[in-house]
Formats: structure tokens, sequence, C-alpha cells
């Protein structure tokens, strides 16, 4: 359930867009992919009041609505918010954290989309003989007397 | 008026990395011992690698900052005049659920700086004095290493390392390039069965606690051995102030349950394990007609000589995958630079940590912030050369003591409780400074050697390492410095410091190990004085 207003979110949701589009060639979604942005407003949570002040910079930086304004003038208020940091930031973190959890695009990184618990990870033990030259070295500690 | 409860022999404050270690030695004496702790017990079930969301739950209700965590439990901490932020973990287990359990030991040389490098002060023990209380933490957590590290007097880790991994193989050809020193790390980390720990399976996400039990924090290693031994843990209780008595001498301390009901705890003997924000906290808010500036602090030095160990970051890519976040991110260190050079332009030195890369959601964020992941079409293509991409070295700074770097109370800022808040004033020094650019320039060669492109540096990281140090000094001047050589308040006889408060110099490690050593001493020199223990 997002906190937000219809206007905050089709604002959100442009920006979202704008920072990662659908791609064909990667066969991945847009961060306003419809189970994406769902994610996203469901779980803003205790980020809600930062993005909402993010979202109002983006309408007094845009003069209006954002979602409106026409592509050029789009891409160049975008290009000016990704300037601002602070609440901003909070905004486009909230987008990537929820975007790259996606299923489909965790899978299309070659990788499982599942939780780390309780499956794991392999890790290769890797050659130890890497360590005989440290170990031939003096010993460099001090000796405080 | 607090409720009084029923006296206790000890009162330890704090369950942390030394709480914890004390309560578990000092059970021994069968004295009736209590501890209050302001935080919960954690649930592993509950520890964010079981879910989907767990890398978004670190910005949130698992994030290193008390002051964006919010938790119930946690404390704020004015830290605005400081370029280093504060990190903790307010539980049981203290810091030691939310820390990457990289376990290096200080050096013998760490306990005598005044006496080789001319800087700071000595400390009043040193290494040897520590050295089987270091062995005993060792088997106590279960510490992963390897023997005969030439940068260390001879130790045994009970357990075998973490694995290289790809990630660990690219830094051991760079530093054998370079034909530096690098070992692979004491670390808190389980690489096997040990004391009802299962193994690491590599989740990778050590950092805010571990799923599988298999990071060392003191809620799952001494505090059950602790309390089947006899000792009582009390948590979600916030202690507002020690109280002394007429005699000058500790009687207790006044808390707030978790109920929220004011309630008085005697005590025969009172010990602080509070960490170096939390400890002068508490000294400072104990002031009374007796003890005007803040309890224990004729010297002044309550709260002064901050220690944070500035921890620059030093990052780039590798032309292939590596182990990313599928792996405990810190397994090897460099101690080449560790020891004083007179042909640098700075005293002391630092360790290089190798730490291997983030999850997808924190390389996307971190690239986003740097402003090197582009927005629209070529987002992707930009991405996947990064993800699982990375290399990082953390150059751990030794960071001088000064007075001016302090602890005080904030005048505006309290906790859910109305108990005045910590303020911090720190600022890095010109010392400390130079040693942070050579770090940073010799982690550069590094990553190169290891086919790293696209370097980049962050120096201060935000709210890291949480290493708090320094602020209630150990020393045998009572002029000079808080506590004495074991631990004892100069002020107060029956009143005893254990965090890392009493550290006199930092080193340039991770503390953990050397502020349970610490504990594990202290409360060895207590049980052997027990009898003339206030004298």
């Amino acid at each position: 359930m997002s906190d937000l207003t219809p206007a905050e979110s089709r604002d959100l949701r442009c920006i979202a867009g704008m920072m990662i589009p659908a791609s064909m060639e990667f066969d991945v979604p847009g961060a306003d992919d419809p189970t994406i942005f769902a994610d996203i407003t469901a779980t803003l949570g205790r980020d809600t009041a930062h993005v909402r002040e993010a979202l109002g910079d983006l309408v007094a930086l845009a003069g209006g609505a954002f979602a409106d304004l026409v592509p050029a003038r789009r891409e160049a208020v975008a290009a000016s918010f990704r300037e601002r940091g602070g609440a901003a930031a909070t905004l486009f973190r909230v987008i990537l954290q929820c975007y790259y959890r996606d299923d489909r695009v965790v899978r299309s990184l070659g990788l499982e989309p599942r939780a780390p618990f309780p499956k794991g990870h392999t890790l290769e033990q890797g050659d130890w003989s890497l360590l005989d030259p440290v170990r031939k070295r003096p010993k460099m500690w001090r000796d405080p007397g | 008026m607090a409720v009084s409860n029923e006296i206790v022999d000890v009162l330890i404050i704090g369950s942390g990395a030394s709480g914890a270690a004390v309560a578990w030695s000092l059970a021994e004496t069968r004295m009736k011992i209590l501890c209050l702790e302001q935080g919960d017990w954690m649930k592993q079930s509950e520890f964010p690698s079981n879910g989907r969301d767990w890398e978004a739950r670190r910005y949130g209700d698992f994030d290193i900052s008390p002051n964006r965590r919010g938790r119930d439990t946690d404390y704020p901490i004015n830290d605005d005049n400081s370029p280093m932020k504060i990190a903790n973990f307010n539980a049981v287990g203290g810091g030691t659920v939310m820390y990457t359990a990289h376990f290096p030991r200080m050096h013998p040389s760490d306990f005598r700086v005044r006496s080789l490098d001319g800087v700071a002060d000595d400390w009043p023990i040193d290494y040897a004095t520590l050295e089987p209380f270091f062995a005993e933490n060792d088997r106590m957590t279960g510490v992963s290493g390897l023997a005969g590290d030439p940068a260390y007097p001879p130790k045994q880790p009970p357990m075998p390392p973490l694995p290289l991994g790809k990630t660990g193989a690219r830094y051991a050809k760079a530093m054998n390039k370079l034909g530096w020193h690098w070992w692979p790390s004491d670390t808190a980390i389980a690489t096997t069965e040990y004391d009802g720990r299962a193994p690491c399976i590599n989740l990778g996400h050590c950092t805010p606690g571990c799923a599988q039990g298999a990071k060392a924090s003191t809620d799952i290693t001494y505090w059950p051995h602790a309390i089947r031994a006899g000792v009582e843990l009390r948590p979600r209780c916030r202690v507002r102030e020690i109280t002394t008595n007429e005699h000058g001498m500790a009687s207790g301390a006044i808390y707030y349950d978790a109920d929220g009901i004011e309630r008085f705890q005697p005590a025969e003997v009172v010990i602080v394990a509070c960490n170096g924000i939390g400890t002068p906290r508490l000294l400072l808010n104990s002031a009374s007609a007796r003890f005007p500036n803040g309890l224990a602090n004729s010297s002044g030095l309550v709260g002064k000589n901050l220690m944070l160990h500035p921890w620059p970051q030093v990052g780039g890519y590798a032309d292939e995958r590596v182990d990313g976040d599928h792996a405990p991110q810190l397994s090897l260190w460099s101690k080449e630079f560790y020891e004083t050079d007179p042909a640098r332009d700075f005293v002391r030195g630092y360790t290089l940590q190798f730490a291997r890369g983030g999850g997808v959601v924190s390389e996307a964020v971190d690239s986003e912030s740097r402003g090197v992941l582009p927005w629209g079409a070529d987002h992707h293509r930009v991405y996947r050369q990064l993800v699982h991409r990375r290399l990082r070295i953390g150059v751990a700074c030794e960071d001088l003591p000064e007075e001016h770097n302090r602890v005080t109370l904030d005048p505006a800022l309290k906790d859910s409780h109305g108990i005045p808040a910590p303020k911090i004033d720190y600022a890095i020094s010109e010392n400390t400074r130079r040693m942070m650019e050579h770090g940073i320039a010799r982690a550069e060669e590094i990553l190169i050697a290891a086919g790293a492109t696209n370097l980049f540096t962050s120096r201060t990281a935000l709210n890291s390492p949480g290493h708090l140090l320094g602020t209630a000094r150990m020393g045998n001047d009572p002029e000079r410095s808080v506590v004495n050589a074991w631990g004892r308040c100069h002020d107060v006889k029956n009143l005893f410091i254990v965090d890392g408060s009493i550290w006199v110099t930092s080193g340039g490690v991770n503390p953990t190990s050397t502020i349970q050593a610490l504990a594990l001493y202290i409360a060895d020199s207590m049980k052997r004085r027990l009898a003339t223990l206030f004298d």
C-alpha cells in the first residue's frame, strides 16, 4: 500500500523508467514495470518521507508534474535532479533495491533469484602454495623489548 | 522513586564483546552476577540473509548507523561534527552481531608507541601479558586462520582459514608480484563445526548477522556458557546512571526495564561494558554532588581521546566475475606497512584488508552514488561490467589519541527514555591523513597489479568501521588515565571498565579480538585479587 499521492506515484514511475528502461537486448523489464513498481511503492516504509521530499524537489525543478513534461525537458530536469543528492539519493536507492531483486532481472544476471540462506554458495579453496614466498619471510613484527 | 531489586555481587552493564567475556570468566567465582543489556536477543531466523530483501534491510532495520536504524533499543548519537559517522548495534552480543568478524590482534609494538615511536603513550600492559587471553578468546570465539604469519608472534587459530576464492587468488598473485606481505586473516567465522555452531556456507552478508550461525557473536559464543554457569542476563534494560554511596563507591545502577519501569539495581561491584561511546556517556550521565564532572572523571579524560580508525576504501573492477557477495567479505590482510618506517612522512602504520565485492543491489546503489552508472538504455550494459567484478581494499589506519576528539553529552538530544545522548566532536589528524594517502596509493598499486581498472577511492567510508576506542583510557597515573592497568577506575575502587574505551592507542586493526582479550585479562586480574579487590 503506497503512501504516495497519485501524482507523486506517476512522477516516481516516470523517473524509474528513465533511470532503468526495459531492454530487449538484455531481456529485462524497466524499473517502471508494474511488478517492480508495485514492489517499490509497497516497500517504501521508513524511506517514504525522503522519497516524498525528493519528489517535491522534482516537481519544483519541473515547474509542475514531471511526468507531463515533454521528453527533452524531462531529460534536462532529470539530469539536474540527479545531481542533487540528499533525499534524491534515497529515491534512487529504493528504485535500485527493488529493481535488482526482481526475479527476471536477477536471472538475467546469471544468478539464482533466492535468499542467501539456507543454500549459501560455493567458494573455491584456491591454491595455497601462493603463500610459499610469504612463509619464507623473516619475522616482520617489532619486538618492543 | 525507583523500584529496588535484590543486591548482586557483580553488575555488568552491556552484553557485547567485552561484557560477555568478563561475565563468562567471572562465572567460575560463583558470585551472583547480573548483566543489564538495553537491546534484545536476536534470532538467526530474522537476520536479513533469510529473505529476498537482504540487501535492502542494510539500509533499514539492519543499518549500521543507530541514527538511521532507529530501533527502539537504539539511542541517538549526534555525530554532525565528525567526518566519520558512528556505527554500533544494541542487542545481546552488541557490536559482535553487526561486524565483519575480521579478528586481528593488536601487535606487540602497538602497546609501546611512546617508547618505539615517540608518540601518544605506552600502555600499562603489553602483548605478552595479553597473549594467553588472546588464545583463550580465540578458543571461546572460534577463530579461523592459519599459523605461521611472519607479521605476528606465533599463534594457532583453532580452525582452518576461509578459502581464497577467485578474489583472494587475484590479491595473492598481485601481492607476490609486488613482493609484499599477505596472509589469511584471523576471522571469527567457523570453517568447521565448532562449539555447536555450523560452518560457514558463504551466505556472503556476514555483517548484519549470520543466519547460519557461523559468525561468532557473543550471544552464541560466550553467553550460552555464561548463562549455564549461573550468570543472569536481563535484556531490554537501559541503564540511566551508576549511583554511588557515601564512601564514594559505586552502589549500583538505575535503569529502565522492558516495561519502562525505573528500577535500582544494587551491586557490590559494577563493570561497565558499553563501548567507547556508551561508556563515557554513562559516566558523564552519572555526575552527582560527589562526582560533579561525571563519575570516575577526576582526570577530566572521560570522553576524550576518542579514536575511530579512519578507513579509506579503494576499489576497482576485474575483467571477469570474481566472488562478489558469495563469500565472507574479508579473508586476507597485509601487514607490509604496519610498522613505523622512518622513511615515511608519518609514524605508525596500517593494515590492508582485502575484500570481495558486494551484492547486486549494493553495486547498483554505490555505482549510482558515484555517478558511474548511466541512466537510460546504456544502464544495463555498464552495470553488467560492474556486478560481481569488484575488488576492494580497506586501509585500516591507526588513529592516535587527541583530547579534542571526544564524546560529550548533547545539550538537547535524548533517547526514548529521556537520557541525554552522546555528542561526537572528531577530526582526522595530519599524521593520519598522510598515512591514509600512503595507504590509498599502495592499495591502488595492488589493484592495478591484480588487473583492476576504473579505480575509485572513498576516503572516509560512511559509518565505517564502528571502532569506538580510547574514551576512558587505562594507565598508571590517575591524572592521565581513567582506569588502572587492570581496568579498575582510579576514582571508584569497585567500578571497572572493560570495553574499547580503555584503549590507550588504537593500533591499525579491527579491535574486537583485543577488546575481548583485555576483558578476559581484567576478569582474571579481579579473580586473583578477590580478597583485596577494593584496596
